[in-house]
């Protein structure tokens, strides 16, 4: 039988942050939920405690593995709570910390640009870079050459475009500023 | 305040119809590069479709579900365009064979993103508070689509001589269609009226611009509005979406309520 709910105080949020802050995520084992952003927040709720994530890509199919990781890890601990997602305000690559970029680039993906902020309204809130001009430079995670090239906008997962260096011939993965 | 629900299914249809077409490449694109990008970007957009789907069915109430909504309506209950069921192929009669045609698959691609940054951008001040928070998310999406399907349009357009051809035609079939996008629904009045939705038609200005420029670039000539308007977003559909639909909704209508 389930024990009975019980009211979570603040130990018991302190505990359940201790536990979530360590959670990596399912993709990119190598940096946490709350270097990336998508942990946003833990609570207590009307029953149990309330832990809040954000979606990154709409499609992302990471997210249902992430609401399964966060409550089997309150479970195995004898916390009671629910996943809420919230959609406001919208998940950006600019919350990434400087230390999980690091990580990234450790484990051989190029960290994420900061995203440029395109003026809304109008024709102005798409703007394409004219043919011959140069794009973004991204350098290599591998060497560090500032030498590369745009193989893919699209690569492994929603989340990245696919690249290759030219200088040590790898290819490599670029995280997309979002 | 919450939007129409008509009006969530309107652009919760667009999302799935289009995303489930694109999906129809996985595993046949040209390149393997395109074949995941078209994975990525169907990805992106089912992933909308769940959103507003989810939304419209907190409002319903009931038994709904995003599940019902997506596999249990029927080709008159669903309110996408006639743009986003079409073939990937020069259109022919609803049973006819073809290859799929990348190029048709760009130029859609291209037509529907180029509406959706200007629609997604707007809504971002819905007054509906989950359709804004969507409409934040989808922008950071579409946004990529276009780029992909544009840089795609301008490449295929002033390429080889077959490949302009392709694009050429590929335009001519599909940009009647967008006229549809212009025309007035009693959904699209209603979200209007109650400030969660937004004046379709007074984007037309940005669209043409943000099409005219890629033609220009792509060495593309655009052809004439005229002709039939498209009546899909009002329920009245081509031959093509019950074809779209028997293959998405058989599954589940197979072995209803089944769970992974």
């Amino acid at each position: 039988m389930p024990a009975p709910t019980k009211q979570p105080d603040s130990a018991d949020v302190a505990r359940a942050w201790a536990l979530l802050e360590a959670l990596t995520d399912p993709e990119i084992p190598v940096v946490t939920l709350r270097e990336l952003g998508i942990l946003r927040d833990v609570r207590a709720g009307q029953a149990g405690l309330d832990v809040v994530i954000t979606p990154t890509y709409s499609g992302c199919p990471a997210m249902g593995q992430i609401e399964d990781d966060v409550k089997a890890l309150l479970q195995a601990n004898g916390l009671q709570g629910r996943v809420v997602t919230q959609l406001a305000p919208a998940w950006t690559t600019d919350w990434m910390s400087e230390a999980a970029k690091d990580k990234l680039r450790a484990y051989g993906i190029a960290p994420p640009h900061a995203c440029a902020r395109p003026a809304s309204g109008a024709a102005s809130v798409v703007q394409f870079a004219a043919r011959g001009t140069q794009p973004e430079v991204v350098p290599c995670p591998q060497c560090g050459s500032a030498n590369t090239t745009e193989t893919s906008h699209f690569g492994s997962t929603a989340c990245k475009a696919l690249y290759r260096c030219l200088a040590c011939m790898e290819p490599f993965d670029y995280f997309k500023p979002y | 305040m919450n939007a129409p629900t008509d009006y969530l299914l309107h652009l919760a249809d667009n999302a799935l119809i289009l995303g489930q077409r694109n999906a129809e490449w996985c595993g046949h694109g040209p390149i393997l590069e395109e074949d995941i990008a078209l994975s990525n970007n169907s990805l992106d957009l089912i992933g909308q479709a769940r959103m507003l789907y989810q939304h419209a069915a907190a409002q319903i109430g009931g038994e709904a579900t995003e599940d019902t909504l997506a596999y249990f309506r029927d080709v008159p209950d669903f309110r996408n365009y006639t743009l986003c069921e079409l073939p990937h192929m020069p259109l022919m009669s609803a049973t006819a064979q073809g290859d799929r045609d990348f190029a048709m698959t760009m130029a859609r691609n291209f037509l529907y993103s180029s509406l959706m940054v200007l629609v997604w951008d707007q809504l971002q001040s819905s007054k509906d508070p989950q359709l804004a928070a969507i409409a934040a998310k989808s922008l950071k999406e579409v946004r990529y689509h276009l780029r992909h399907s544009r840089d795609w349009l301008v490449r295929l357009g002033d390429g080889t001589d077959e490949s302009h051809t392709k694009a050429q035609a590929a335009l001519d079939q599909l940009l009647p269609y967008t006229q549809e996008f212009w025309a007035s629904s009693p959904h699209e009045a209603e979200a209007l009226a109650n400030g969660t939705g937004i004046d379709i038609a007074a984007l037309r200005n940005d669209w043409n611009q943000i099409v005219d420029e890629a033609l220009l670039e792509a060495t593309l000539q655009r052809p004439a509005d005229g002709g039939f308007v498209p009546t899909g977003k009002q329920g009245i559909h081509s031959e093509h979406l019950g074809f779209v639909l028997a293959e998405m909704q058989s599954l589940a209508r197979a072995h209803p309520q089944a769970v992974w």
